[in-house]
């Protein structure tokens, strides 16, 4: 299969069909600067508006791409995440070589990210209520699932269960990580075998899908929550645009694949602005939490936790 | 979809591999069904969108047991092959399958799947009608169904398709079968951007049978005839009767909580990463 082939194929060659995409992985930040330039409109936005949206843009409700610290400060309250599995890191199982040495290319991209793998997980609190999440980078080798990212999806859902809290995670991922061959398609396996035993022990698992979710993320784990969330126009499939092209020899209708279309078709329950996020999954967790009673919206928590807001 | 040039001249014995895989004379699910089950029944349809021919499933005898039977079906004819989408099923054959697994479970029949696909169908109606969540939920619900699974990689593995009928107790590959995240041609289309290096891709990929038994990724390998099970299929035929017959036995005796746990321990192992070497945050 070659859903791999668009978050790869970036580092590598110039065709670019999707801009969000590809400015994901040019500019993970927004540069510094008073103006920058919105990815979708085009137009020129005052920098200060679009970070106090959380990178959004004002004009076109473009949603940026964030960092891993960006979107848990948006997310859990602050000081609250504690992460764990921090340490582990890729071995080279099959001594995979193409133009660089894999962990030639892991160290590349721990350099440039800042981060071990593409994924982090940990425990946190989200108005006042815990919760085990993760967050992927796309800026780590496009997000792609090896075994350290399917070891801790596993543990986070392990811990979830462990401590009866719910599992958020929050995909940007191209898919299976080719450098590990079959071991990252395995991580389908474990990483869903992982969130069945959530189900069968009514721990909530809510997915979050950022731009892009494909491959052998999307047809696993991220597809299997109990309620499956997305940000606005995030492209979501199992094969990538590209390739789907290719293959069919045709153009691919407007609007194909992103969130939106997803929704209509009755593969997400809601699309969720960026600004919204934070509080859609406190109400859930209250909701999940509460199973027969309904006390999100009373003044008091019951548990002596921080009320949500509304 | 994919070239299928380079095959012959490059001496690679990884891309001969490759080629015997994808043979057109290479036995089918079908092929397999006839010779190893009796008074097989075919079941059709998702019960929610249609049949989809890509994917087989029905009840047979085999010994004294009822078992079902899945499999990706790739076709014989030209005709048959593109009826069958080239074995690339959508979403509608996953559901199919699944619905099948959840029924043999139902019944206490074990399972036998044959694996032997390019990969799930990347196309607009595929990803309109939820192939990554048909995908997703037959993985994850092969790790509930509560009775015995039997994997057979026959031909072509092709990622989180094959894997999609491919989570069993035992998972077993033809000698010269592959199982792969990506095709080859993909692959090397990212790597080098030139599918014609896919032979080089095959060998950094590390797809052939002994590849994988070495990985511990499959139980074992079944042998194969010199130039591939066509020669000679009663042999092949014969040697994975008797892997039935033995793993029916040994898998029969576990409760369902052994079952389901050791299955679970079977994947959970699958992917080695080191630890502790930096500090964390
Ligand atoms: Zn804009």
């Amino acid at each position: 299969m070659g859903w791999l082939s668009r978050s790869h194929s970036k580092e590598k060659t110039s065709e670019k069909k999707i801009p969000e995409v590809q400015e994901v992985e040019r500019k993970v930040r927004i540069p510094e600067g008073l103006w920058i330039k919105c990815h979708l409109c085009r137009q020129i936005v005052y920098r200060k508006e679009v970070e106090k949206a959380g990178k959004v843009c004002p004009k076109c409700n473009y949603h940026f791409p964030i960092t891993i610290d960006e979107r848990i400060a948006q997310l859990a309250d602050p000081d609250s995440f504690v992460e764990f599995a921090g340490n582990i890191e890729p071995l080279d199982p099959l001594k995979f070589t193409d133009s660089m040495r894999y962990p030639e290319r892991v160290r590349l991209a721990q350099k440039k990210t800042g981060l071990t793998e593409a994924l982090r997980i940990g425990v946190c609190r989200i108005n006042g209520r815990m919760a085990v999440l993760g967050v992927f980078s796309f800026g780590f080798m496009g997000g792609s699932m090896g075994s350290v990212v399917g070891e801790k999806v596993v543990r986070a859902a392990e811990r979830a269960l462990e401590l009866k809290i719910p599992l958020i995670l929050v995909t940007a991922s191209g898919g299976a990580r080719m450098q590990e061959g079959i071991f990252s398609l395995m991580q389908m396996a474990r990483t869903s075998a992982a969130i069945s035993r959530l189900h069968e022990n009514a721990v909530p698992f809510f997915s979050v899908l950022t731009d892009p979710t494909f491959g052998g993320v999307s047809a696993s784990f991220a597809m299997l929550g109990d309620v499956i969330l997305a940000e606005p126009r995030s492209l979501i499939g199992f094969a990538g645009p590209r390739v789907i092209e290719q293959t069919i020899k045709q153009q691919l209708p407007e609007g194909f694949q992103r969130a939106e279309f997803l929704l209509s078709h009755g593969f997400l329950d809601m699309v969720v602005e960026r600004g919204k996020l934070r509080e859609t999954l406190s109400l859930l967790i209250c909701h999940f939490r509460q199973s027969g009673t309904s006390r999100c919206h009373s003044e008091g928590d019951p548990e002596g936790e921080a009320p949500v807001r509304d | 979809m994919e070239t299928h040039s380079k095959t012959e001249k490059t001496g690679n014995p990884i891309w001969e591999n490759v080629v015997i895989a994808r043979a057109q004379d290479r036995p089918t699910a079908l092929d397999y069904t006839q010779r190893l089950f009796t008074n097989f029944v075919e079941l059709h349809g998702d019960r929610g969108f249609r049949d989809d021919p890509s994917i087989v499933s029905g009840i047979a005898g085999f010994e004294d047991r009822t078992v079902a039977v899945i499999g990706h079906q790739k076709g014989k004819s030209f005709k048959d092959r593109v009826s069958r989408n080239f074995g690339m099923p959508h979403p509608e054959g996953y559901r199919k399958a699944l619905r099948i697994m959840r029924l043999a479970e139902r019944f206490k029949m074990p399972i036998v799947t044959f694996i032997d696909t390019p990969g799930a169908f990347p196309g607009i109606e595929a990803e309109e009608r939820g192939q990554i969540e048909a995908v997703a939920r037959n993985i994850m619900e092969m790790f509930q169904i509560k009775v015995p699974i039997i994997s057979f990689v026959i031909g072509e593995g092709g990622s989180g398709g094959a894997l999609a009928i491919g989570v069993g107790d035992r998972v077993y590959m033809l000698e010269n079968s592959i199982y792969s995240v990506i095709s080859p041609e993909a692959c090397a289309a990212i790597l080098w951007e030139d599918a014609g290096r896919a032979p080089e891709a095959a060998q950094s990929l590390n797809i052939t049978a002994s590849d994988l038994l070495r990985l511990k990724i499959v139980d074992g390998m079944v042998e194969e005839p010199p130039g591939g099970v066509q020669k000679d299929f009663s042999v092949v035929v014969s040697r994975i009767k008797l892997i039935l017959s033995r793993d029916f036995e040994i898998l029969s005796r576990k409760s369902v909580e052994e079952l389901l746990s050791e299955r679970y321990e079977k994947f959970r192992k699958m992917g080695p990463y080191k630890e502790g070497t930096t500090k964390t945050t």
